[in-house]
């Protein structure tokens, strides 16, 4: 590649009139040269996973095997989102859209492209509700209802291409703010577009800023919090791997307003392919001119630096998160002073986090009508989540604020695997809350979500059925902050070690009625008097779930039973005498002699059917595991 | 510990992380970077090589050990040669990954941050490793496993030997 660096407004607008047909083919319009068809393999993680590298291969060596290079382009691109039905291939210019394509699947869809034959139907997408298969990706239910601003590049360009980048608007933002506002009118801008923080609480980002750039300092720093710990929240991944250069346009529009000369990405050690493509957007960044010294000829000067994190789920608090920048253990800090007046080596410092910095460049490239016209009233734009669970669709779904719960779950996520009735909703990851299936049509914003005791927290949003206990979700999330509790401050140090200890005793079927008592008035506690965000959000998963689902506590404590027959010391295994042949290899195998023979034959009238002492029961489970004909149950 | 003891390999190790702290200028806010690439180099971090790094660094072994101890990616364990790791994040969990981690830890013999006496497996849990389409999902050695099952984790165990 020969190297063009940007040097003006004009060079920059030359190269974007340079590669502005690079998109052209998957927009539907025939591209330029000799190809007739591109092949875009998703290469994200969750595709990754599913083995997309081992089919782009095999697409490659088949490709070149049969000398189509000039006609049959490959490339990669990111996250469709849609990771269940991974990996994704799609075909343009024809906007064919195939799923869970296996390496042996290569010869046969190439062999097709060349004759110019109708799709593959069985590499289609059947939509469950009619059994017909879908061609077109805008066709699929699961992307109908979605409105895709944060993740506009991802699933369409090359992430590790800058001219499919700005042929999709990229740095045109950046230009604007660079050339045509001051920081005045660039503040105005993020104001008006209404942007709020996307990492948990929904900070208004321009107030962020504004504090940012008013603080005295010839030193300061923009940092990216990439350290997305939320359990069940993948979004933050997908996007720098899909689209890196939109989170560093991100940064280095909010380094110019700031008037900031350093960068730093803080991001989790296991997003190694993270890492990867933005180590690469980075250095051809560098070379165009558009990152380093002198700015698209601007005069202004800002670089990044990646700096990993090592595990600890506090790091995502922003203060915790500047700690661990600075090479140190990873605890909080009282705020004020907050990180804008004393933050990165007690300069002035921005934190955001990918998906807000990712937002941005939109914003000023579009203007703050195109995102404002979305959302609600308090919460503009739109949000993206992660849906996960006893889902149909798992994947990542971006959709307007106050798209319903209903409409996520439902439409774009087809409903609950195996026909199961919904239960719950947890969003927030372990800060955040369960919610019911009673606020099923609720819109979910920012401020709705904290009204039904919860947050948006990153965007997980963990679908339960009927099968999940929710003491037992309740316990796990508990675990989860015991472990991750940095033990700076008491109360969440001890108190969620003993809010953790009084789940177990209740699912263990120790528990009495005072406990869930108990549980409510310390999870208050700790909620008003831990020192940062993690400690003060830890009690919600219990608190939400105490309010929501109290008669299953309840059931725990008075009739020592699990109605979702998931917490294993409360599980009441029986034999169904319908069912029952007689065999005997239960009692055999029982470790307890609980099982023994009744005088009721069995269909074989030489056998009896048997039955189980819950007295001498030691929930092991070993009966049900080796019952020939599965008569043994929960 | 006496350098002249090494063994030349060793040897060869301590002259890598050496260079590498230096090229981050001996700088203490470079520690966590340091430990990750000291980790890479030794496959953990025992305390003789905490106190050469402290040294370097010029900074008490207690403020390198209190990094070491704070984050769940270091250890000062040695590990097996099989590293498998559970993940139990809460899609993974809610899709049962909680029984998968007992399978192994019965098979194996060993509670989870533990290696079998042989050294050829560690069993570790893992907080999401952002695959949630595949849950539940378990890696060996960095390769993942999606989809998961009780029964599959002996055939997986086969695949390792």
């Amino acid at each position: 590649m020969a190297l063009e660096k940007i040097n003006s407004y004009e060079e920059f607008l030359a190269y974007c009139k340079e590669h502005s047909h690079s998109l052209d083919i998957k927009k539907g319009v025939k591209g330029i040269g000799e190809e007739t068809h591109l092949i875009s393999i998703c290469s994200s993680s969750g595709c990754h996973a599913s083995l997309s590298q081992e089919v782009y291969d095999e697409f490659d060596k088949y490709i070149k095997e049969n000398k189509l290079e000039k006609k049959i382009k490959l490339s990669i691109t990111g996250c469709f989102g849609f990771c269940e039905k991974g990996p994704i291939v799609k075909i343009f210019p024809e906007d064919t859209f195939y799923i869970q394509v296996k390496p042996e699947d290569a010869p046969r869809i190439v062999d097709n492209l060349v004759k110019g034959d109708k799709p593959l139907l069985d590499k289609l997408y059947v939509n469950p509700a009619d059994n017909k298969p879908i061609v077109k990706q805008d066709d699929i239910p699961f992307y109908k209802k979605q409105k895709r601003i944060a993740l506009r590049d991802c699933g369409l360009i090359n992430p590790e291409s800058l001219e499919e980048y700005v042929a999709n608007k990229g740095f045109a933002g950046l230009a604007n703010v660079l050339f045509k506002y001051s920081s005045d009118e660039a503040i105005e801008i993020l104001k008006n577009s209404g942007l709020r923080g996307r990492g948990g609480a929904g900070f208004p980002t321009w107030k962020k800023w504004d504090i940012a750039r008013k603080v005295p300092g010839d030193e300061k720093y923009v940092v990216c919090n990439a350290d997305e710990g939320d359990p069940g929240a993948f979004m933050d991944r997908s996007i720098m791997e899909g689209d890196p250069f939109s989170v560093l346009e991100g940064m280095i529009i909010a380094a110019k307003i700031i008037q900031a000369n350093k960068g730093v990405i803080y991001i989790r050690a296991e997003y190694p392919l993270a890492v990867e493509r933005l180590e690469k957007a980075i250095y051809i960044l560098r070379e165009h001119g558009l990152l380093g010294d002198n700015i698209m000829g601007s005069g202004m000067s800002f670089d990044i630096e990646i700096k990993y994190g090592a595990g600890a789920f506090v790091c995502g608090e922003e203060t915790a998160l500047i700690a661990s920048v600075e090479g140190g253990r990873g605890e909080p800090t009282v705020k004020p002073p907050f990180p804008a007046q004393s933050g990165l080596f007690k300069k002035p410092t921005n934190v955001n986090n990918v998906e807000t910095y990712d937002n941005v460049p939109f914003i000023f490239a579009n203007g703050a009508e195109a995102f404002n016209c979305i959302g609600t009233e308090k919460s503009k734009g739109t949000k993206v989540f992660a849906l996960a669970g006893k889902i149909n669709n798992v994947g990542l779904v971006e959709v307007p604020m106050g798209t319903t719960l209903r409409e996520i779950i439902y439409d774009i996520g087809g409903g609950i695997k195996n026909g199961k009735a919904f239960k719950a909703v947890q969003t927030g990851g372990p800060s955040g809350g369960c919610i019911p299936a009673s606020f099923i049509d609720t819109p979910i914003d920012y401020d709705n979500l904290v009204s039904i005791g919860s947050m948006m927290g990153s965007g997980g949003m963990i679908v339960m059925d009927e099968d999940n206990c929710m003491v037992n979700i309740a316990k796990f999330y508990l675990s989860f902050t015991v472990d991750e509790s940095c033990g700076k401050c008491t109360p969440c140090r001890v108190g969620n070690k003993r809010l953790y200890e009084i789940l177990e005793k209740i699912t263990n079927g120790e528990g009495t009625l005072e406990d869930l008592d108990q549980l409510e008035s310390l999870g208050t506690i700790i909620k008003d008097t831990a020192l940062c965000g993690l400690g003060q959000s830890s009690p919600n998963p219990v608190l939400s779930t105490l309010k929501y689902f109290r008669e299953e506590y309840i059931a725990h404590v008075t009739e020592k039973l699990c109605p979702a027959k998931e917490c294993k010391a409360l599980a009441r295994y029986s034999i169904d005498p319908k069912i029952c042949i007689g065999c005997d290899i239960c009692a055999k195998k029982c470790p307890v002699e609980a099982i023994s023979k009744t005088d009721q034959q069995a269909k074989n009238p030489k056998l009896f059917i048997h039955v189980i002492d819950d007295h001498k029961c030691i929930r092991c489970g070993t009966c049900a595991m080796h019952c020939p004909v599965k008569a043994i149950s929960l | 510990m006496g350098k002249e003891q090494m063994s030349p390999e060793t040897q060869a190790k301590y002259d890598e992380l050496e260079q590498f702290i230096a090229s981050k200028g001996n700088k203490e806010h470079e520690l966590i970077a340091i430990l990750h690439k000291a980790q890479g180099i030794f496959g953990y971090l025992p305390e003789d090589v905490q106190r050469f790094i402290a040294k370097r660094l010029n900074v008490p072994v207690s403020k390198v050990f209190g990094v070491v101890s704070f984050y769940s990616f270091f250890t000062m364990k040695k590990t097996g040669k099989y590293v498998i790791r559970v993940c139990l994040g809460t899609a993974c969990f809610v899709r049962g990954s909680e029984k998968i981690l007992n399978e192994f830890s019965e098979k194996l013999g060993i509670q989870p941050g533990n290696t079998t006496a042989d050294g050829l497996y560690t069993l570790e849990t893992v907080r999401c490793v952002g695959a949630c389409g595949l849950a539940p999902v378990i890696q060996v050695n960095g390769k993942t496993y999606g989809n998961a099952t009780v029964q599959s984790v002996g055939q997986i165990l086969e695949e390792y030997k």
